[in-house]
């Protein structure tokens, strides 16, 4: 277990170090980075100072060096939109809320995508089931920021049963975590009505069934336990779309997150603070990989040797 | 017996209407109607059908309701946006965009992906391990959040676009074709070109490529709607095509603000993207499940 566990945690740190170096060397596709991070009125003495204060003058392999040390130790630069933040600190300050919204949605999605989904492999090719298709298909064709749109125009300006955007209490979570969780529920059912359509036939629930157990407690308790491993092994996948829609949907609704912030820095074209966010989400993104793996190889045993 | 039943049937179920019926089942109607009238067509004539510019607005005329609330005419029959464009021309205009923008990254993606999976199937080695380990990467990068930096580097146009879009999509034609690459290159009429003196190059193009072709179609119209979608999204975001530019993502974009007084700037654009994806996904569906099943996983 301890060799599986290390050579995973290997790759993912070879995965984080990629992600350094991609979007180190998009920073620089453009040319001279300095006309990304400078103002348009700078004259050629800013351009000089700020060369020499950023090292690029230096060859290419010593500012990756440079910037790979700062990296690690969580120095991203000064924001050059928000004046006096570094970069790493507007990341910091933002991450709770969009962690808090991520969290909620999923939670969502799973009290919605797992009765379904059991319901539909249950009742094969009943109602239930239909359901079950029918939301699959919405939640892959619906734009998840055109339905954020459509709920808060619903539920917000017209009924007023929920305001419009702002953190704040339960009602301000409801509408952007629904949007959020939307797609992860078309996955997370097929995944678990498929996966429960092959427990219901195995062995050992006909003994259950034999031992004389009722029917709930067979289909609830026994083989949801079972069926329920293999979603986890896409909890990976759907945490990277939490996060990717995350950046959409706090824009629709104006959650004050990371997501926001990088939308923001980019129409800004604050380049440190776009830099920041995207290695803080693709280590998350990679970090959850790695516990969901180490995860599902303390539950089924058989991957630990693989 | 028997002839009572069948003068006793209703007309739709006589053996000759269902039969004929069931020749027209095989065609997936819906999806194909759905996408001729919201895509194809608008695409393919959008300055023809479309009634107005899309990219001309008066501003006497901006924020117009649609025609059948207070205050719209049928002049403009789904209203008019901020700068008094026709929202109907817009989003015929919108189509032809949101098409050339698919179709073009789809394409050099596919290429580009074919190529390479063609190769890595065909020699393998350390070309193939090599290739396949940039697949790997690919497929884990994360797409909106790389889009975003490249953005904020180059700033938004066409051309960043598309790059984005191939950079996620050429991975998947890579994998699915390496993977019938080397299930094909093991049959015998490929050991008989081989003998025959065929170059590698001929091999690949005349032999493997054409049967690899019934999966790259699926693959493609599996594709088209999810890219579409992600090209919406990044111009909803700012990281996608640039404005005055007609994009459905874009238009949105543009409605959001003004939700509460013109809510049909933001709702038809939108309706027109899931209508598309989702007939382009049915379509999919449909071509895997007759093409090639074995593609379910896809």
């Amino acid at each position: 277990m301890q060799r599986y566990i290390a050579r995973r945690a290997l790759q993912s740190l070879m995965a984080i170090w990629v992600m350094t170096l991609v979007v180190f060397s998009l920073a620089r596709i453009s040319g001279n980075p300095l006309d990304v991070m400078l103002p348009l009125e700078a004259g050629p003495e800013e351009y000089e100072r700020v060369s020499k204060h950023w090292g690029l003058d230096q060859p290419l392999h010593t500012q990756y060096f440079i910037f790979l040390s700062k990296a690690v130790r969580g120095d991203f630069g000064d924001s050059w939109k928000w004046h006096g933040e570094s970069a790493m600190g507007l990341v910091a300050q933002r991450l709770p809320a969009t962690l808090q919204l991520a969290g909620f949605a999923l939670a969502i999605s799973l009290v919605i995508a797992l009765p379904i989904g059991v319901l539909a492999a249950v009742m094969k090719g009943n109602g239930w089931d239909t359901a079950a298709k029918i939301i699959a298909l919405l939640g892959q064709s619906l734009p998840p920021f055109w339905l954020g749109i459509m709920l808060m125009w619903i539920f917000a300006v017209h009924l007023g049963w929920f305001p419009t955007s702002g953190r704040g209490g339960i009602q301000y979570m409801i509408l952007p975590a629904i949007t959020l969780g939307w797609f992860q529920v078309a996955v997370l059912m097929r995944l678990l009505r498929s996966s429960m359509l092959d427990v219901l036939d195995s062995e050992f629930v006909k003994l259950t069934r034999i031992k004389g157990l009722a029917e709930w407690k067979v289909v609830w308790k026994h083989c949801l336990r079972n069926a329920a491993i293999t979603p986890l092994t896409v909890f990976a996948i759907i945490a990277g779309g939490l996060m990717t829609g995350a950046v959409v949907t706090e824009s629709v609704f104006s959650w004050p997150g990371t997501g926001q912030l990088v939308v923001d820095a980019v129409r800004a074209r604050d380049f440190q603070v776009v830099q920041a966010v995207v290695i803080v989400f693709a280590g998350i993104f990679i970090l959850t990989n790695l516990v969901v793996d180490i995860l599902y190889a303390y539950l089924d045993p058989r991957i630990r040797y693989q | 017996m028997a002839t009572e039943t069948l003068t006793t049937l209703p007309w739709y179920a006589t053996p000759k209407v269902s039969r004929a019926m069931r020749r027209v089942g095989r065609y997936p109607l819906v999806p194909l109607a759905l996408l001729t009238f919201l895509l194809v067509i608008p695409a393919l004539f959008a300055p023809q059908v479309a009634p107005y510019d899309p990219l001309k607005g008066s501003l006497s005329k901006r924020l117009k309701p649609p025609a059948w609330q207070q205050g719209g005419t049928i002049e403009h029959p789904l209203g008019t946006d901020k700068l008094g464009r026709d929202m109907l021309s817009r989003i015929i205009h919108g189509a032809r965009v949101s098409l050339m923008v698919s179709l073009v990254a789809i394409f050099v993606g596919g290429i580009v992906g074919t190529g390479l999976g063609l190769i890595s199937g065909y020699f393998g080695g350390w070309v193939d391990a090599l290739l396949m380990r940039l697949v790997d990467i690919s497929l884990s990068l994360p797409t909106i959040l790389l889009a975003l930096v490249l953005v904020a580097a180059v700033g938004p146009s066409f051309g960043t676009v598309i790059t984005i879009l191939m950079i996620f999509l050429w991975a998947r034609y890579a994998r699915l074709v390496r993977g019938e690459t080397l299930s094909i290159k093991e049959r015998d009429f490929i050991a008989r070109a081989r003998v025959a003196g065929a170059s590698h190059i001929r091999i690949m193009a005349r032999y493997i490529f054409p049967n690899v072709v019934n999966s790259l179609v699926v693959l493609a119209t599996l594709q088209v709607g999810y890219v579409i979608l992600l090209e919406s999204t990044l111009s909803f975001l700012g990281a996608g095509l640039p404005r005055p530019m007609p994009a459905w993502g874009l238009m949105i974009a543009d409605g959001r603000e003004l939700i509460v007084t013109a809510w049909w700037v933001s709702m038809f654009p939108g309706l027109a993207i899931m209508l598309t994806v989702l007939s382009l996904n049915l379509l999919g569906d449909w071509l895997r499940d007759h093409l090639d099943p074995k593609l379910r996983h896809v």
